[in-house]
């Protein structure tokens, strides 16, 4: 049989890919697909948790992520879209303005 | 229906929440009939509960429900859950039955104010949180019926808060309760560590079961005694009552004479067990009650200002009610509170219908002569008055007859000699205030100088004036003196269930003659005030400049609220001051300026850290997570 | 049946042991896929082709996600994750119309940071997952699948659920705030 651990690592390692990718990346839309993989990374690690303990509350928690990254997705995509129309660009490098 | 009790309170908290939102856009008819009908509804179902217990007799162990459960902290729990005992019966139908008639007067009485929908809004909280105090069957939501009470008392003292009197009396209200709560709550603490449960049934058993020690017991009951002079505007903190005259004549008549100034009367019976244990404390309760019954009925005797009259009327007659529970008798003290209830609204009310006819005047020096002008008002009046004074058949002659004789059957000989010189004072007072209010030649006189039309109020005021007299007039009956048979004290036998009996029991010579002093010591004061200020009006000033003293002494209310200014307030404030001198500006605003400017050159510092590129940040927080995430592995 | 357990005895069965990732069996295909697939993403500099490469993720993703005794999950992987959100992400990357590919990324100190420090995190969170599992941390037991997971949602979670719905409904209104105006309007 796999080994749970199995699935943890997997989860682990897709994480740290998300977190590279967010920091490889320089324009926003890519590095919020960055974030989706580390949500997705973290709901792979809730399912493996739940099967190992057998208790449905992961699974429960699991939707609840999916809910919200599409609400979070939706909004997201929508403020990147606003900073595209007034900007022109969605490059994370060029958008300084929280410079104090 | 008995089984909706619980609905009791809820029915006008219900209202007052709905006016207090929707109140503004509601019709003045709306709010009237919403007001009224809910209080109505209450009425009923308090007297179809009453007559429940009734038929159900001795050994009902009465009604219960717990709506939530409210605070379950460890072994601590508190539930929301009403009772319906006989106590909690009688008081109820008052605080309903009164709140009624009051709220159908304020119909009439507060026709012409801008404020209409707030002062019913107002009128309504305070019944529910009134009622929840009835109705509670643990101390920790008495408490808070209790808060809700003072809560509304202040908001109705201060109801005309343009006028800085009514804001500063309902502030002095406000806080001068508070000192009485804070001892209330210190005592409510002390019991809720000892006994480990806040019902009713747990602490008055609490005593007998030797949960509570001697020493204990008299320490709470007197913490708990010291919460109710504050509500109950007993020595040494009675000196907010007069002052919260300033508040609607209707409200002081529910709220400062019927019900909720009685609450700690209240609130002693209901923990009759406690104070029944602890001798000395029932006796703190005894003297503080007998000597405010004299203090303020001789502070009644000179003050012009009608309302403040009845005012300390009121107190004096708390003190009564204090007195009969301190000598065990709480059935007398209980059956004092229903038909003060009834007699003191029924002159607050009538008091306000005079003011009304008056056009707002309360000095009673400017009043006189209003005997015919008044043809429904003064008869009511005259009722209310000869049933305070204790004139015989009247309600208060058997209920304050039932306080005195159980003070001379317990052997509190001085207690009862304060009672009785208590009595002829308030037959005194009372008939100062009719003789100089309704008799002689009118001193009426319009700020023009011309007499103002006097005229007689509307029936929507006068039915409920009438309706108190007649309950005035008869309550009494349901509290017989003993020497006609076991079974005439009967409003006695009901609350027995309840509340500590008391033991004693006398000749019948003994009561026969107790029940004539008790009579000439009406008529005598009555026969004072005749004299006085019917038959040789100049008496009275040619008296007090034979003691100019004593009369300084008394206008001035023995100066106490000077003292407490001299001795509490002033050097408080100074003490503030300085406080606020030396260590706010100096030391608090010192440690706030030197931390901002602390923060601003660290900012200063920092600011190179902040490039405004999101993806600095995030590394600032993966940096983090990267830490937070090592410790918790390690 | 203690062989269901998730779901691979069969390719284990008759999988030799040849290091831990052909221990795998057949799931070493969709493992491979996803984390090839990101890798892509990472490598690519085509906005377009790095979110068709998290479909494919994704999807994978969903796959292992019913392997792990989660079919509502794995439905909802597919339709919302695959399905609704990437295609927004499409819609988004229409409207951007970025002809050119992005520009090539330069390798800076920040860059190199940041794959240190995703290096760390990635063994922590690779020791945090091996004591998670180590015996008698868990106690194993069955999930009571599908119904037992709808019970779960409308009775211990319920008020969750429903400020769910709520939380919807704000992303909804917010979008069409933040996004629908007219350009320059």
């Amino acid at each position: 049989m796999i080994p749970p651990a199995a699935f943890l690592l997997l989860s682990a390692v897709l994480f740290s890919l998300g977190v590279l990718a967010f920091f490889v990346k320089k324009d926003l839309l890519t590095q919020f697909m960055a974030v989706e993989v580390m949500l997705n990374a973290s709901n792979l690690a809730f399912l493996a948790m739940a099967k190992a303990s057998g208790q449905a509350a992961g699974q429960v928690i699991v939707l609840f992520v999916i809910t919200v990254a599409a609400a979070e997705a939706v909004i997201g995509l929508a403020i990147i879209v606003l900073i595209f129309r007034q900007r022109r660009t969605i490059r994370t490098d060029e958008l300084k303005d929280l410079r104090g | 229906m008995v089984r909706y009790f619980w609905l009791i309170p809820l029915l006008p908290g219900a209202s007052a929440l709905l006016l207090l939102l929707l109140g503004p856009r509601l019709s003045r008819r709306w709010i009237s009939w919403q007001a009224c009908l809910t209080v109505f509804l209450s009425f009923a179902l308090s007297l179809a509960g009453f007559v429940h217990l009734v038929r159900a007799g001795h050994g009902s162990s009465g009604l219960a429900k717990t709506l939530l459960p409210w605070i379950a902290s460890g072994s601590f729990s508190a539930a929301i859950s009403f009772a319906f005992d006989e106590l909690a019966a009688v008081m109820a139908l008052v605080v309903t039955g009164v709140g009624l008639l009051i709220h159908v007067y304020s119909v009439g009485y507060m026709a012409a104010d801008r404020a209409y929908s707030r002062y019913f809004a107002y009128l309504n909280l305070f019944t529910f949180f009134m009622l929840v105090l009835v109705l509670a069957s643990d101390i920790v939501l008495m408490f808070v019926g209790w808060e809700g009470v003072g809560l509304c008392s202040y908001l109705l003292i201060g109801f005309w808060f343009e006028r800085p009197a009514a804001s500063k009396a309902g502030m002095k209200a406000f806080i001068v309760n508070r000192i009485g709560d804070a001892a209330f709550i210190v005592g409510v603490l002390f019991l809720l560590v000892n006994v480990g449960s806040s019902s009713f049934a747990a602490i008055n058993a609490a005593p007998a079961a030797g949960v509570l020690g001697p020493g204990l017991v008299t320490l709470v009951a007197i913490l708990l005694f010291v919460g109710a002079t504050g509500k109950s505007a007993q020595i040494p903190l009675y000196v907010w009552l007069p002052d919260a005259m300033e508040g609607p004549t209707p409200v002081s008549a529910l709220i400062h004479a019927a019900t909720m100034v009685t609450a700690g009367v209240y609130m002693v019976c209901r923990l009759s067990g406690l104070f029944a244990a602890s001798q000395a404390a029932s006796s703190v309760v005894a003297w503080v009650g007998g000597l405010t019954a004299v203090f303020a009925a001789t502070i009644a005797l000179v003050q012009h200002d009608i309302k403040r009259v009845l005012a300390y009327s009121t107190i004096s007659q708390i003190g009564y009610m204090f007195l009969g529970c301190g000598v065990g008798a709480y059935a007398a003290g209980m059956f004092h509170l229903v038909t003060h209830a009834f007699f003191k609204s029924l002159l607050f009310l009538a008091a306000g219908s005079v003011i009304h006819a008056l056009g707002g005047e309360q000095d009673m020096r400017r009043m006189g002569g209003l005997k015919k002008a008044l043809p429904t008002t003064f008869p009511v009046f005259l009722v209310g008055a000869l049933a305070i004074a204790g004139v015989p058949f009247l309600s208060g002659f058997f209920s304050k007859d039932a306080i005195l004789t159980s003070a001379f059957a317990g052997g509190h000989y001085v207690l009862y000699a304060l009672g009785l010189s208590g009595a002829v004072l308030t037959a005194l007072y009372m008939f100062r205030l009719i003789y100089m209010t309704f008799y002689g030649q009118t001193r009426a006189t319009h700020p023009a100088g011309t007499a103002p039309h006097v005229h007689e109020s509307p029936p929507v005021m006068t039915v409920p004036l009438v309706v108190l007299a007649v309950f005035s007039a008869l309550a009494g009956f349901a509290g017989l003196p003993v020497l006609l048979g076991e079974k005439a004290n009967w409003i006695g036998g009901f609350l027995e269930a309840v509340l500590e009996p008391a033991a004693h029991h006398l000749a019948l010579s003994t009561e026969v003659g107790l029940i004539l002093a008790a009579t000439a010591a009406a008529l005598a004061g009555i026969a004072m005030a005749f004299v006085f200020y019917r038959k040789r009006p100049d008496l009275p000033e040619r008296t007090a400049r034979s003691f100019p003293g004593i009369y300084r002494l008394l206008v001035g209310k023995y100066y106490v609220d000077e003292a407490y200014d001299a001795v509490v307030v002033r050097p408080l404030v100074r003490g503030a001051e300085t406080v606020y001198a030396r260590f706010d500006l100096g030391v608090i605003d010192g440690a706030l300026d030197g931390s901002a400017a602390a923060a601003a050159s660290a900012g200063k510092g920092l600011n190179v850290l902040q490039s405004g590129l999101v993806r600095d940040y995030a590394l600032a927080f993966l940096l983090g997570a990267i830490l937070f995430l090592g410790v918790l592995l390690l | 049946m203690r062989d269901s357990d998730f779901g691979l005895t069969l390719a284990a069965g008759k999988t030799k042991y040849r290091g831990k990732f052909h221990g795998l069996g057949y799931l070493r295909y969709p493992v491979a896929l996803c984390i090839g697939s990101v890798l892509a993403m990472i490598l690519s500099r085509n906005q377009a082709h790095n979110a068709l490469f998290l479909v494919l993720a994704f999807s994978c993703l969903g796959g292992l996600f019913g392997l792990l005794d989660a079919p509502f999950a794995a439905a909802a992987q597919v339709l919302v994750y695959a399905g609704a959100i990437m295609v927004l992400f499409l819609f988004a990357i229409m409207m951007f119309n970025l002809r050119e590919p992005a520009p090539r990324e330069r390798r800076t100190l920040r860059t190199f940071l940041a794959a240190i420090l995703g290096l760390v995190l990635f063994a922590e969170l690779a020791i945090a997952a091996v004591r998670a599992i180590a015996p008698g941390s868990v106690s194993p037991g069955e999930p009571d699948g599908l119904a037992g997971l709808g019970r779960l949602l409308f009775t211990d979670y319920l008020y969750a659920f429903e400020i769910t719905s709520l939380l919807i409904l704000a992303a909804l209104v917010g979008a069409l705030a933040l996004a629908g105006k007219k350009e320059g309007g």
